[in-house]
């Protein structure tokens, strides 16, 4: 017994059933990928057939990579117009309307999906109407909807990074003879991008993530790879789908630890 | 007196700002600023003489920092104008301005190595790869970082980023350099250590500098003249013995270390007799030439001018008060004594140890003698 009265023995079973608790379902899952049987729930043997189904599978490769490419794109113009966005709030000082657009820009993070979602819909509908853009919607319309939510996150992941740095750096700089465009790229954008890459990482996720803005604002053609999943769970959950969760997992796995090391490497160099 | 007069060899040259000849390098007039209608710089003027060291000193919120972004071209005044050695700095942008600034916070670009620090100047003049790498080394080796140049700032010590900060500055040969509260972050060996260095490097490139401190005694060690602000004003221009022993007003007297103050009022037939309000006793000072005279003034006695003694003093001219030692303090080079006078007005006295053993062993509670000639009296009106 410690001094406290918690053993650690107590402690040390806390943190099991903690992490118990985040990552039971997902070893599960992942140990379900390797069975033999059709049935998800009953295990009959190993196998790697539902791999080898997963890539058979068409719709779920389309799907992976339509979802990809839809959040490699919107996540780099959400953080091109996020950086773009903080900066302008924190520096280009008292302009008009700045607690307005602050307040706006913020907003996506609190507004319900389902919400944005409709209203994107009918923006969409709408502007087809009156100007024929964008012709129906698909993969475009998918993009536009993910920048204009997932700009909102970068731009306060950056605006925080920005907040913090000295003043002075620039304004050093600019003694020394730099112009303010030069300030921007000699001195800002170094120093905010392990932000901006943060902002990026944030943003991709959500767009592979999002399944509900995805569904307002999508056409027949264009199923991204949530979307594919939930109709197949909802259509009885076949053995495929696990392999597919596990492979997500292990890419997810890879990215985290890359993204992690490259943003130690930047916060060293940049510090 | 001044390290001016010293270079000179004793030869008839006159401080510049003594010169009504000279012309100023730097030329501040009616300078004024404000946020919001709140005047944080409030009609300033100022000459100041090439290679001077010039130190703005003040509490803070006195818009002595507000004057250097002013210099430094980071704040556009809202009426009155700067020149610099002849050229309107109207308008002009910082990266326009012959000036550098030092910073408080040093500033140092932490994602550059400590010899692009320094170069960036260079580089953004437009001076070739040689040429840049020969002025980096020059400069390096002037604040004794030689053998730092390949570091980042995350691995220097304080003291070190200023010397990479100071370096940068110094980099472009700047008609002026700018520097915001200099010694601010270091620690008191490091302070003294740097203090001197920047005299000298100030001494060898001949390069004016004004900083910008609220630490008296930083200004005093450093500076030829100072400028004392309060409120978006100069409240007194002068060298730091002419501040310091000549104060015009209370305001600079309590600012510049301790001071003993006695309110009185002038004698009307000898205004070189001021009766004491608190005690009643004669104080005998200079009387201010062609002024006349308030009917509340102060005089002001540093405690050091003050002298002790068991007998009573005489001599035409001195001061006498009579009072017991309330608490002494011995300080090794220096004691501190507080001495009550019989009318209940508590003094400051302050004696140099200069033998082994004090001459005058003072015990509390000890009936002493006060006295102080009438040239150490600093009459002041407001």
């Amino acid at each position: 017994m410690r001094r406290d009265g918690r053993s650690p023995t107590f402690l040390f079973s806390c943190l099991c059933f903690g992490f118990a608790f985040l990552y039971v379902p997902i070893l599960v899952m992942i140990v379900y990928s390797f069975n033999d049987s059709r049935l998800v729930s009953v295990w009959t043997g190993f196998s790697l057939r539902w791999y080898g189904a997963l890539w058979e599978n068409e719709q779920i490769i389309d799907a992976a990579l339509l979802s990809l490419r839809i959040a490699f794109v919107s996540a780099t113009l959400a953080t091109a117009l996020g950086t773009l966005a903080a900066l302008a709030i924190t520096r280009m000082g008292r302009f008009r309307g700045r607690a307005l657009f602050s307040g706006m820009l913020a907003a996506p993070l609190v507004m319900p999906e389902v919400i944005t979602g409709l209203s994107l819909l009918m923006l969409f509908v709408s502007l087809e109407g009156a100007i024929g853009w964008p012709l129906g919607r698909g993969a475009d319309t998918i993009t536009i909807a993910h920048i204009t939510f997932s700009m909102a996150y970068v731009a306060v992941v950056v605006q925080a990074r920005l907040t913090a740095m000295d003043r002075a750096l620039e304004e050093a700089a600019m003694d020394l003879g730099c112009r303010p465009m030069g300030v921007t790229f000699d001195i800002i954008l170094p120093l905010i991008a392990p932000a901006m890459l943060s902002g990026w990482l944030l943003a991709f996720t959500l767009s592979l993530d999002d399944l509900v803005i995805a569904s307002f604002v999508s056409g027949p053609e264009s199923s991204t790879l949530p979307m594919v999943i939930y109709s197949k769970v909802r259509l009885g959950i076949t053995p495929d789908v696990n392999a597919l969760a596990a492979v997500i997992v292990a890419i997810v796995g890879i990215g985290v630890a890359v993204a992690g090391w490259l943003m130690a490497r930047m916060a060293r160099t940049a510090a | 007196m001044s390290r001016a007069v010293e270079e000179a060899g004793g030869k008839t040259s006159v401080n510049p700002w003594e010169n009504p000849a000279a012309e100023p390098f730097i030329r501040i007039e009616n300078l004024r600023k404000t946020f919001d209608g709140f005047p944080a710089v409030d009609g300033v003027s100022l000459d100041i003489y090439q290679g001077e060291l010039f130190a703005i000193l003040g509490g803070s919120g006195c818009g002595k920092s507000t004057l250097l972004r002013l210099l430094a071209g980071f704040e556009n005044p809202t009426a009155g104008k700067v020149v610099i050695d002849g050229v309107d700095m109207a308008g002009r942008p910082p990266y326009e301005r012959p000036t550098n600034m030092m910073f408080q916070s040093y500033a140092v670009f932490p994602h550059y190595t400590v010899a692009d620090n320094v170069a960036y100047g260079l580089k953004k003049e437009g001076l070739g790869k040689a040429e840049v790498k020969d002025r980096v080394a020059e400069l390096l080796e002037l604040v004794q970082l030689q053998d730092f140049a390949r570091r980042k700032p995350r691995q220097l010590s304080g003291g070190q980023q200023q010397r990479v900060a100071l370096a940068r500055a110094l980099a472009k040969r700047p008609k002026v350099l700018l520097l915001d509260e200099p010694l601010a972050a270091l620690d008191r060996n490091l302070r003294e250590r740097t203090q001197f260095e920047l005299m000298n490097i100030q001494d060898r490139l001949g390069i004016t500098f004004i900083v910008v401190t609220h630490d008296q005694e930083e200004a005093m060690t450093l500076a030829t003249r100072i400028a004392v602000m309060d409120a978006g004003r100069f409240v007194q221009v002068g060298t730091p013995t002419e501040i310091y022993e000549y104060p015009n007003s209370r305001f600079v007297a309590d600012f510049f270390g301790a001071i003993n103050l006695f309110e009185g009022r002038a004698d009307a037939s000898d205004p070189s007799r001021i009766i004491c309000a608190e005690t009643g006793v004669v104080i005998h000072a200079d009387p201010l030439a062609g002024q006349t005279l308030p009917d509340v003034l102060f005089v002001a006695v540093r405690p050091e001018k003050i002298r002790l003694s068991r007998e009573a003093p005489a001599g035409e001219g001195v001061t006498v008060m009579h009072g017991t030692v309330e608490d002494l303090a011995y300080y090794g080079n220096h004691s501190l004594y507080r001495v009550r006078t019989d009318q209940g007005k508590l003094v400051q006295v302050s004696s140099q140890n200069t033998h082994r053993s004090a001459e005058l062993a003072l015990e509390w509670n000890e009936p002493i003698h006060l006295s102080w000639p009438r040239d150490c009296s600093v009459v002041l009106t407001e």
